[in-house]
């Protein structure tokens, strides 16, 4: 198995950490040709407009569908959430996205840096509360049926899952506790 | 019903901001519209302020925090997140800061410092600050006062990296040489540093600096970005070198991938072709000590 850290922007190098922990193969993508042979894809916090414009400069969006509907399971963190939506509230004008999950997210929801935080969430399929790191975060507006809402908080779906896609609106690779990494790596990766 | 685990302003939430703008490049503005052409160049945020360094250094006399009209303009203006810089020292340009929004708060060397002793106590704030630094002690310094972030100085306004590339390499040559230190070396190693122990400890064991640091200061074409990158800093700033040049928005967008792609020459000359005038440059020598800018700070 090896799983791709999209790697033109953002949190990646922490996400490659995360896999490394756990003893999974990961490579930095910078360019759509190192698509393939990938089994995951995650899709790193960063800044979603900075990373939107140079995924389009350099024409990832139709390879990334393409790997997608062959197969290619994908987690998108924070930024990486808002991009695999397919609509984004609160979108600078002519913002693209990958347009994959059948969820809308709102950009910074939770509001601007003094009101980022951290808190525990009750996540669907693990144990123990897993604590989230919330940063200028996007929140899960609406989903549709088939969509599975793994977390919430304050009333808010944060985590949710669709098939082999999975968007978290706080960053699992903040924390040291690769558990959200696990349950990609095994549940949708691997099923 | 509140949420008792829920915490707003903790270390991590501070710095986990920076490790968002890993990779790249913070653009200074003036403006709403230099705001939204930075945002539109897809720039990771923007630095608000009165006037660039470049300005700055022309004007002379003493630089402020900007006014808060033009900084909630920008605030209002882009979704990306906003920074803006408070002098050295001057707490209540921070508190106001904070006041009006911003996303983080730069203690600044390129406005004139407001304490020749003291620097903010960083702590007390919820909103995260960076601060800059010429070498490791310095760095430390300001993340024991509560920088969630450093950047190295270089000096400002000048289009010349030179500076930029001397600070980084005197912060890697500082963190490989308490990382080869033995544990009883380290205390001598914090008095020579000026730096806490504990700091120089997790400096030693880590190997790296314990924040995000980003480069700053000189950087003008894609190629200098892309220098600063290999040289093994996290992401720029680009203060004077876009909106003084003479195509800002194509500047802006090559700096941005040279970013990115800092590794990939055939990119990096890809993006650098026909980028228009550059601004002008001026040689370190040239500039009298006491308008240095990176003396600023201690």
């Amino acid at each position: 198995m090896r799983i791709g850290v999209l790697a033109l922007q953002g949190a990646f190098r922490e996400h490659m950490m995360m896999l490394e922990a756990l003893g999974i193969e990961s490579s930095a993508i910078r360019l759509p040709s190192q698509l393939a042979d990938l089994s995951g894809l995650i899709i790193p916090g960063g800044e979603s407009t900075a990373i939107a414009k140079l995924m389009v400069a350099y024409g990832f969006y139709e390879p990334i569908r393409q790997h997608h509907a062959a197969g290619l399971a994908v987690w998108g963190t924070c930024a990486g959430a808002i991009l695999v939506a397919k609509d984004i509230l609160d979108a600078v004008p002519g913002q693209e996205s990958l347009a994959l999950m059948d969820i809308t997210v709102r950009r910074n929801a939770f509001g601007r840096q003094v009101d980022s935080f951290e808190a525990d969430l009750d996540f669907a399929h693990l144990a123990e509360r897993f604590r989230g790191v919330f940063i200028r975060a996007p929140w899960i507006e609406m989903a549709a049926p088939d969509v599975e809402v793994l977390a919430t908080h304050d009333g808010r779906a944060v985590a949710a899952r669709q098939g082999t896609l999975l968007a978290t609106a706080f960053h699992p690779e903040l924390t040291g506790d690769p558990r959200v990494h696990r349950y990609f790596a095994e549940e949708i990766v691997g099923s | 019903m509140s949420d008792v685990s829920k915490e707003t302003g903790t270390p991590r939430v501070k710095t986990g901001l920076a490790e968002m703008l890993k990779g790249g490049v913070i653009m200074d503005v003036v403006t709403a519209e230099q705001a939204r052409i930075a945002e539109d160049a897809g720039a990771v945020a923007v630095m608000s302020l009165e006037r660039v360094p470049a300005d700055i250094r022309a004007a002379g006399g003493v630089a402020r925090m900007a006014d808060p009209t033009k900084v909630a303009e920008i605030v209002d203006a882009v979704s990306i997140p906003v920074m803006a810089k408070c002098r050295i020292g001057h707490f209540v340009e921070a508190q106001v800061l904070q006041t009006l929004g911003v996303d983080y708060i730069d203690e600044s060397e390129v406005l004139t410092p407001a304490d020749e002793q003291y620097h903010v106590n960083k702590w007390d704030f919820t909103v995260p600050f960076v601060c800059g630094a010429r070498d490791l002690g310095e760095a430390l310094r300001r993340i024991a006062e509560g920088a969630s972030m450093v950047r190295t100085k270089g000096e400002p306004g000048t289009g010349n990296v030179v500076e930029a590339v001397r600070h980084m390499r005197t912060m890697t040559d500082g963190i490989a040489w308490v990382a080869g230190l033995r544990s009883e070396q380290l205390f001598d190693a914090a008095k020579q540093l000026g730096a806490p122990y504990e700091l120089v400890r997790w400096v030693a064991e880590n190997k790296k600096l314990p924040v995000v640091n980003f480069s700053a200061g000189g950087i003008a074409p894609p190629a200098d970005a892309a220098l600063m990158m290999q040289l093994g800093c996290d992401g720029v700033f680009v203060g004077s070198g876009i909106f003084k040049s003479g195509d800002p928005e194509k500047r802006a967008r090559a700096i941005v991938e040279a970013t990115t792609h800092y590794e990939d020459a055939d990119i990096i000359a890809k993006v650098s072709r026909d980028l228009g005038e550059a601004m002008v440059g001026i040689n370190i020598s040239e500039i009298p000590d006491a308008e240095r800018m990176q003396e600023r700070g201690w």
